[in-house]
């Protein structure tokens, strides 16, 4: 399966990543009008550790401890991607919590949000990958997962 | 204070409808000219530390920003421009000399733009690069004056060692230092992936870089900078760099705080010194002498590696090429006066040399009146900004083209001219590690492979429209040129005749 996939040699800590990812899930067709004066929730998130920078967002675990902790049966795995229902979640937060990269986040309006590929919005592919300038972000398969 | 004050070159104009404040422009300003201000919530800038190169506008995912001259400027004077006027004070300042970087950008003459390429109608067919064969592939190197056959009438085949190209093109000498490691290694891949060469300028070679041997030329310049055996070997050429058309007659000079680490070890001079290379090789000051340090680098890579000797385009250059083609050298190179650098005094880069355009012709008329033209091989260089400046270029007598203004822009300059300052925005000309990964070499050498291939095109393109099918039919082949608004004298001295003759 096709993952996003961090590179923090090519990575420049610009953090379009996350603008975009917030971006491409917003429904709107106009950026400015998308992020403008608003807190912005992207499902992908810069790690800075004052030399480093990578970017962190979900792997797609094949066995996701966020699935087998979710109590309300809101996480999902749709043909290898984990996604989730909004609507099922009761924001206990216990996928948070139980996830070892850090991939899930609150998101706008209590419900946790994650990376779902971009595979249904607007952007139809990761948008993080294809706005990154540095070619730190790839999305493509590989064997060794 | 005030009598200092210069009022900065350019504005930039950030449209706040626009900005949604994700701070880019700040986090990628190495000018630091972008702050966010946690009062107001907005970013503000600070254009008096804008070099206009244009990264922060790349970046701007809204396109909020753009960078303008500015319109603040002096009373009007066709005499004291305002340029002029700025540098008086820069220097009233500081009393020290000016540099600058890149090419000449003056409103000199370049005759490449005055120069027509001719085309096939009725009475001979011209050809099309789609549908039949077209040769771009060049040998540079010493070519035997006439076929030598043995008594049972076999060949005789001793051809001094020959530099093959895919394409008439090279990419020219850029110092590691001077520019980064990824900016080189993009160089390195790209011309192992298009068959053709990058060179090492006078920096050395890195270890990581000597796998791309087959396509790399080493240079020996005057301050013999990372020059040893295994070095000279590497290469499948070495050029001895006698001058530099962007600065005739004077060395160069990376300063102490760009020797760090593998720079310092690839040059074999101590971190933090500053490397300077001496104006003339303290060796040579012959032709006599030149030929010494020939075959003293052939004699070290036993007459396996063809000798390139690069020059300037200086006023006697049809003389002193003359001379390199008897020195025992295979190629010769020549730069012209708007040939680019990583640093040189304004007054010598704009000031010292003479064009590539006029230099060629004269030095290939030179060396075929005095019958040695198959003793060398020509490469120009010296701002060659495109297929048809190539195609030109070879019409006028030229083996092959140098480009490196060209190469760095697909690396992604936007030619700020400022690559003394170190803080290369792109990643090129920089050795600051947060700087230097912003160019990814996959990325860096691809743009270059496509730059490349784009040319080769265009120059089958123009060869078939004059119906030609081999670099080596349109080589010397001024009658396919003509010259547009140029006098006499210039037209004599390019060989060619006017348009409409």
């Amino acid at each position: 399966m096709k993952r996003v996939y961090a590179d923090e040699k090519w990575c420049l800590g610009c953090h379009l990543c996350e603008y975009n990812c917030a971006f491409a899930n917003s429904g709107t067709e106009d950026m400015v009008k998308a992020l403008k004066d608003k807190i912005v929730y992207p499902r992908i998130h810069i790690e800075d550790t004052g030399k480093i920078t990578y970017a962190v967002s979900c792997r797609h675990c094949e066995e996701p401890l966020c699935v087998k902790s979710c109590i309300s049966g809101a996480l999902g795995i749709e043909n290898g991607v984990i996604k989730i229902d909004k609507d099922k979640c009761v924001s206990c937060l216990t996928c948070i919590l139980v996830c070892p990269y850090g991939a899930l986040s609150e998101g706008d309006g209590g419900a946790v949000q994650k990376c779902e590929l971009c595979l249904e919005n607007s952007c139809g592919e990761p948008a993080c990958v294809k706005g990154c300038p540095n070619r730190a972000l790839v999305y493509e398969e590989r064997c060794d997962v | 204070m005030s009598i200092e004050f210069i009022y900065p070159e350019f504005e930039v104009i950030r449209d706040q409808s626009r900005c949604i404040g994700c701070r880019v422009c700040q986090r990628q300003c190495a000018n630091e000219v972008h702050s966010y201000d946690d009062d107001l919530k907005i970013l503000k800038s600070d254009e008096s530390k804008c070099v206009n190169c244009q990264r922060c506008v790349s970046m701007c995912p809204t396109r909020a920003l753009k960078i303008v001259k500015s319109d603040c400027t002096l009373r009007e004077n066709a005499n004291w421009q305002n340029n002029t006027i700025k540098e008086i004070y820069k220097q009233a300042n500081s009393g020290g000399v000016l540099l600058s970087s890149m090419g000449n950008p003056n409103p000199l003459p370049v005759y490449w733009d005055r120069i027509l390429i001719n085309a096939s109608q009725v009475t001979n067919p011209p050809i099309d690069p789609l549908r039949e064969p077209m040769e771009t592939r060049v040998f540079l190197g010493k070519k035997p004056d006439k076929i030598e056959r043995g008594k049972d009438g076999k060949l005789k085949c001793n051809l001094s060692p020959q530099l093959e190209l895919s394409m008439p093109v090279m990419f020219s000498a850029m110092s590691y230092g001077s520019i980064s490691y990824n900016a080189h290694e993009s160089l390195a891949r790209a011309a192992k992936e298009l068959g053709i060469f990058y060179n090492t300028g006078e920096g050395g070679l890195h270890e990581d870089f000597y796998c791309y041997g087959d396509n790399t030329i080493v240079q020996v310049a005057s301050g013999r900078f990372g020059v040893h055996e295994d070095y000279l070997k590497a290469g499948k050429g070495i050029e001895i760099k006698m001058g530099q058309g962007a600065k005739p007659g004077i060395g160069g000079h990376l300063p102490g705080t760009k020797i760090v680490g593998d720079v310092s070890r690839t040059r074999m001079i101590p971190e933090g010194s500053d490397a300077i290379s001496p104006a003339p090789h303290h060796d040579i000051y012959s032709i006599e002498d030149l030929r010494q340090l020939v075959f003293s680098l052939k004699e070290a890579t036993e007459y396996k590696k063809p000798v390139i000797v690069k020059v300037a385009a200086v006023h006697n250059i049809a003389a002193i090429a003359s001379g390199i083609a008897r020195s025992g050298a295979d190629i010769i190179a020549i730069d012209g006066f708007r040939g680019g650098t990583g640093a040189a005094p304004t007054r010598i880069r704009d000031n010292v040399g003479i064009p590539i355009e006029l230099a060629l012709a004269s030095v290939d008329q030179r060396l075929r009146d005095e019958g040695i033209r198959n003793n060398v091989s020509l490469v120009v260089g010296g701002s060659i900004r495109s297929a048809s400046d190539v195609v030109k270029a070879i019409a006028l007598g030229a083996d092959a083209c140098y480009i490196a203004t060209a190469a760095v822009l697909a690396m992604g300059c936007h030619l700020c001219r400022t690559c003394q300052s170190g803080k290369c925005n792109w990643g090129i000309a920089t050795q600051r590690p947060d700087l230097v990964k912003r160019l990814n070499p996959e990325i860096g050498s691809k743009r270059l492979v496509n730059l490349m291939n784009a040319w080769r095109h265009e120059i089958k393109e123009l060869m078939g429209g004059m119906g030609i099918n081999s670099i080596e039919a349109l080589k010397g082949n001024r009658l396919m040129l003509r010259g547009v608004g140029l006098n006499d004298r210039e037209l004599k001295i390019l060989g060619i005749s006017h348009a409409g003759e």
